[in-house]
């Protein structure tokens, strides 16, 4: 039986990740790939890898790191941030990246998401959306949430299906950051009106809201940030409550 | 040992060099015939698409050299679909080593299948070691049906062939370089495989 994922995403700024971590065994929190082994031990499914630097040698830095997760890591791992060309999604995918995932760029020229699919297989083609809701609409933001579009949220994702993305990763606004659970409603539209795998983000702060997200929700899988990197839910009990509530996890032996 | 992937444009490769790194043996990425020839394992990877990755097998003359090979040769993914007699992918006409067609899941599932689901009724020295119901990551809009050449099988909308083998000829529709220790142990046990006369 196909397993639901749990995915940590770890936020990069020049080859180191960015928030704070709470992993006192670490040698090197900083170190994005010291952190992506330990996830990786502990049962992550996937990774996430989402650079947020803007300088000019983001761009090496980036591949760099890729290269150093694809020689350590054994599960698969997306980056994002900052991709908007053909040439890009090249260079990492041949570094190792199993998928990317386009946000800003997507939206900017839509006509990305078929060339890439095209060229690279859908399976490789993460979009994200993220959005948020206004007077009771879902619309579309972009630039991590800050700057709003015209784009319906469903409208949108069903639009990016059609044109080749392999899987969708929505982020609700309203829900990143309150540790108050995933957009569940939001979610199971988009899973039931779609027919590629959604992935959750946004909004994890307990065990339960995953266990909601997939239930509820009908997530395929479910992304969070720092709840893991805080310990605040180790990936293992986590994966066994998930279990316990008749949740297909894949558990290590 | 001399192990090589045939590097003919399609994919990430990389994960799979790094794999067998990570077990302490350096393949060799190469499309020259003499090379593969020579190795003594040989993996057939393939991410993308069934008909531009058969065109490039063509360009280079590989898809000829391939069924002909006589040491162990593994198929990884798209590489596993190749070996098949067609695939419903671009209406493609394959290799023809394993004798099954493949087809493309129903709208009654999520396509493409992504993520990590079990292997059953395990046969062949291939997965030595490997528990029935063992998890491994899977990223595939089409899949090989049952047939008599089925080593491993997987359910997503129905049973299917979740690995193949004919001969000297194994295919995984599963990735073992992504697939954390239960892949590698089938990597390794890749390597053990007896060579037969």
């Amino acid at each position: 039986m196909l397993t639901k994922r749990i995915i940590p995403c770890l936020d990069i700024k020049n080859g180191r990740t960015v928030k704070g971590v709470n992993f006192v065994d670490l040698r090197d929190a900083g170190d994005p790939v010291e952190l992506a082994k330990i996830y990786a031990e502990n049962g992550a499914d996937e990774l996430v890898f989402l650079d947020i630097s803007a300088t000019e040698e983001r761009r090496k830095t980036l591949i760099d790191l890729v290269l150093r997760v694809a020689e350590q890591v054994n599960i698969p791992f997306t980056v994002g941030g900052g991709i908007s060309s053909v040439e890009d999604v090249d260079l990492l995918l041949k570094s190792g990246a199993d998928k990317v995932s386009i946000n800003s760029s997507a939206v900017k020229n839509p006509q990305l998401i078929n060339d890439l699919s095209a060229k690279f297989g859908s399976q490789c083609v993460v979009v994200a959306i993220d959005a948020k809701q206004i007077n009771g609409q879902w619309k579309v933001h972009l630039v991590g949430g800050k700057v709003p579009t015209e784009l319906d949220l469903f409208d949108w994702a069903k639009e990016v299906e059609q044109r080749g993305a392999g899987e969708i990763l929505f982020t609700s606004m309203d829900n990143d950051g309150t540790k108050d659970g995933f957009a569940n409603e939001a979610l199971a539209r988009l899973s039931t009106e779609l027919n590629i795998p959604i992935i959750a983000s946004g909004g994890a702060g307990k065990i339960n809201h995953f266990t909601d997200t997939f239930k509820d929700g009908k997530a395929d899988a479910a992304l969070a940030a720092s709840v893991f990197h805080f310990k605040e839910i180790e990936i293992n009990d986590l994966k066994k409550e998930l279990r316990d509530n008749g949740i297909a996890v894949r558990i290590p032996s | 040992m001399n192990i090589t992937i045939i590097d003919y444009g399609a994919g990430n490769i990389q994960s799979i060099k790094f794999a067998f790194q990570r077990i302490g043996i350096d393949p060799q990425l190469t499309d020259d015939p003499e090379i593969i020839k020579k190795a003594e394992r040989v993996i057939f990877p393939g991410v993308g698409e069934a008909s531009s990755a058969m065109r490039k097998l063509k360009a280079t003359g590989l898809d000829t050299l391939i069924p002909k090979l006589t040491q162990p040769v593994l198929g990884i993914c798209l590489g596993m679909q190749l070996m098949c007699n067609k695939s419903e992918e671009g209406n493609t006409k394959g290799l023809g080593i394993f004798d099954v067609d493949v087809k493309r899941f129903s709208n009654k599932v999520k396509v493409p299948q992504i993520g990590w689901n079990q292997i059953s009724n395990l046969k062949t020295d291939l997965f030595e070691g490997i528990s029935e119901e063992e998890y491994m990551y899977l990223v595939h809009s089409y899949y090989a049906p049952l047939c008599a050449e089925t080593i491993a099988t997987s359910h997503y909308e129905l049973d299917y062939s979740s690995a193949l083998r004919k001969n000297n000829f194994y295919g995984t529709q599963f990735h073992p370089e992504k697939s954390s220790l239960a892949g590698q142990k089938v990597l390794e046990n890749f390597l053990k495989l007896k060579v037969q006369g």
